[in-house]
């Protein structure tokens, strides 16, 4: 087992990861920019390395920083977290070159997964269900033209190398094609520095379903059950659960033993997550797969008991997963709390932390790197805690979320408290029945309801 | 020594949102931090008479545990003797270009603008710090073998 682990990364990942280590009796360090220097994770680790100034190009993406960090202190294994180097196959290949464990994937399943329009090739190789779509990159608006007569409108183009939502634009119909389809190449350009896109049909409707896997170094894959993430706004996740209010145990089986199979494709080690639209009929798609923890890995916590970030650590030292299938108890949400105002479209909302009163009691859990008096720095994402309950049933859990939510006191900064109170209220979340559209589409924020 | 002035500066700090105030006219120099519930005042003024910088310095938190100098005191970039020299990168410090070689710099060496001044290395490469200005090396505030993290003080350097 490892006696040093370096955290890539900040905020409340850095702090959930150092949680575990020190839970295995593994020595912590935590690397910062010199914006965070009062964060938690920095006080809470055995050693904390400044990096760089605030900027994350200059600090937390910078790979010679980290690296160098991790020799000065002598850590074995470098744990990316989410976001930042976690799905970068570069970042990967000189941990190994340094004889430093990257806590994930190899190089090579980390690009096979992470160029979109590579992905979905092997999903198809290996009979896994893709959105019908483009086979690989699409470069001239002839061929994108005659793609979508065949697979029929509407459609969506997806930047290759984009991911967490970004670089996408449906098209409802041939006369929007051209504009839209250049367009997005110049996006991608730019957001990612490479202008290939992939087209496929837009499912109608759809919920954003994935399957939580977890594989060991000997070629052993398992899953832990699903997440329901259909909550979006702009794409950005802000609320997830699990089970799936759609799921069946039929299912969930074929979309586990999808999953697995497409992890053994690229011989995966690790935690991942697969993603997929499922629509009203029970077809499901093929849309990403991220070969890294998610940020909403503990409503998968909850409902099977596994600690996930201690299976990451394990299964990297080494240890052997014995395939078989994981019991998934009563229900678990998780509702994402950002430093934004919802009453002035989610707007960022910078400043300290003036007041900070946690919920508790049974069934709460609340994953965050906040505190009072904390000034959250503007160069970073606005995400400021998770807060998750886990109930007996999905009605139960949602009342326990309100509750939860409604104690949750957060002052000097405007927070999305307000908002999740209100989606807790809301009849058609409550009925399950909802899709990626509906916050955008059918969900309006009235402030004087919460007040 | 205004009184009267650093008074009226409190006063302002404190009525505010503003979290430091740093005041430079001359030879006359203050910066003011607010901390918490603890106000850190740092006076300097290089005056004939022995007056010592009043640091009321008192942390609201404890400070991190770090592998080397990290500078949490007020006096920021410059101080009576120099400038601060941080190191802008990770790695280990090395004083002179080989074991067997002599330093690049001591106390009281000059320097020009380019000069090298130390080794900083990671990942096996060996990262050259150059001098950004020509003067004195006035302190040496890391030992040979050192680990350093981004920003640690290095040296102290006067101008000229």
């Amino acid at each position: 087992m490892f006696k040093k682990i370096l955290i890539a990364n900040r905020g409340e990942i850095a702090l959930r990861i150092i949680r575990t280590c020190k839970e295995m009796g593994i020595k912590t360090v935590a690397v910062y920019s010199t914006a965070d220097a009062d964060s938690l994770h920095v006080k809470f680790a055995d050693e904390a390395v400044c990096i760089g100034p605030p900027a994350s190009k200059e600090s937390y993406l910078k790979i010679q920083s980290i690296l160098a960090a991790a020799e000065i202190t002598n850590a074995e294994a470098i744990h990316p977290g989410y976001g930042f180097l976690s799905e970068n196959a570069e970042f990967s290949k000189i941990c190994a070159e340094h004889d430093i464990k990257f806590i994930g994937p190899s190089p090579h399943a980390i690009s096979s997964m992470g160029d979109k329009a590579v992905a979905k090739a092997t999903m198809i190789k290996n009979n896994v269900p893709v959105v019908p779509g483009s086979d690989g990159v699409v470069d001239t608006f002839e061929e994108a033209k005659t793609i979508c007569s065949e697979i029929g409108y509407p459609v969506i183009i997806k930047a290759s190398a984009g991911g967490g939502g970004r670089g996408m634009r449906v098209v409802e119909e041939e006369s929007e094609l051209k504009k839209n389809f250049e367009m997005c190449r110049q996006e991608a350009s730019t957001a990612f520095n490479n202008p290939e896109v992939y087209i496929e049909r837009f499912v109608q409707n759809p919920h954003h379903v994935e399957i939580q896997v977890l594989a060991d170094q000997h070629g052993n894959v398992i899953h832990l059950g699903e997440r329901d993430c259909s909550m979006q706004r702009r794409h950005q996740k802000v609320l997830e659960e699990s089970p799936s209010p759609l799921m069946t145990p039929e299912l969930r089986k074929r979309m586990g033993d999808a999953s697995i199979h497409a992890s053994k494709a690229v011989n995966y080690e690790g935690a991942g997550t697969v993603e997929y639209l499922v629509d009203d009929s029970e077809n499901f798609y093929f849309m990403e797969m991220n070969t890294r923890i998610q940020v909403e890995h503990p409503v998968t916590e909850e409902v099977t008991g596994f600690d996930l970030i201690e299976e990451q650590i394990r299964v990297a030292a080494g240890a052997k997963i014995i395939e078989r299938e994981i019991e998934i108890t009563g229900h678990a949400i998780e509702c994402r709390i950002n430093a934004e105002d919802p009453e002035f479209n989610f707007r960022p909302s910078a400043g300290v932390i003036t007041v900070f009163h946690p919920p508790g009691g049974h069934g709460v859990r609340l994953d965050t790197h906040a505190y009072s008096g904390y000034r959250i720095p503007s160069n970073y994402d606005s995400m400021i805690a998770k807060l998750i309950v886990s109930a007996p049933t999905r009605e139960a859990a949602i009342k326990k979320m309100k509750r939860a939510l409604e104690e949750f006191i957060i002052e000097g900064v405007k927070t999305t408290i307000p908002f999740q109170i209100q989606l807790m209220d809301d009849p058609n979340f409550i009925s399950g029945k909802f899709s990626t559209k509906y916050l955008e589409n059918n969900f309006k924020f009235n402030p004087e309801a919460v007040r | 020594m205004d009184l009267k002035l650093i008074k009226n500066i409190l006063t302002l700090i404190s009525d505010s949102d503003v979290d430091e105030v740093a005041i430079e006219e001359g030879d006359f120099k203050i910066k003011v931090k607010k901390t918490g519930t603890v106000e850190q005042v740092t006076y300097s003024q290089p005056m004939p008479h022995p007056q010592q910088a009043a640091a009321v310095a008192a942390p609201s938190q404890p400070p991190a545990p770090s592998t080397g100098d990290s500078d949490q005191a007020t006096s920021g970039e410059s101080s009576a003797k120099g400038e601060t020299v941080k190191s802008p990168i990770v790695g280990t410090y090395y004083g002179a270009p080989s074991p067997d070689s002599d330093p690049f710099i001591a106390v009281g060496s000059k320097i020009s603008k380019g000069d090298t001044l130390c080794i900083v290395e990671a990942m096996k490469i060996m990262n050259e710090i150059e001098a950004e200005f020509s003067g004195t090396i006035e302190d040496i505030l890391i030992e040979d073998g050192q680990a350093v993290e981004f920003d640690q003080p290095l040296f102290i350097i006067s101008k000229g």
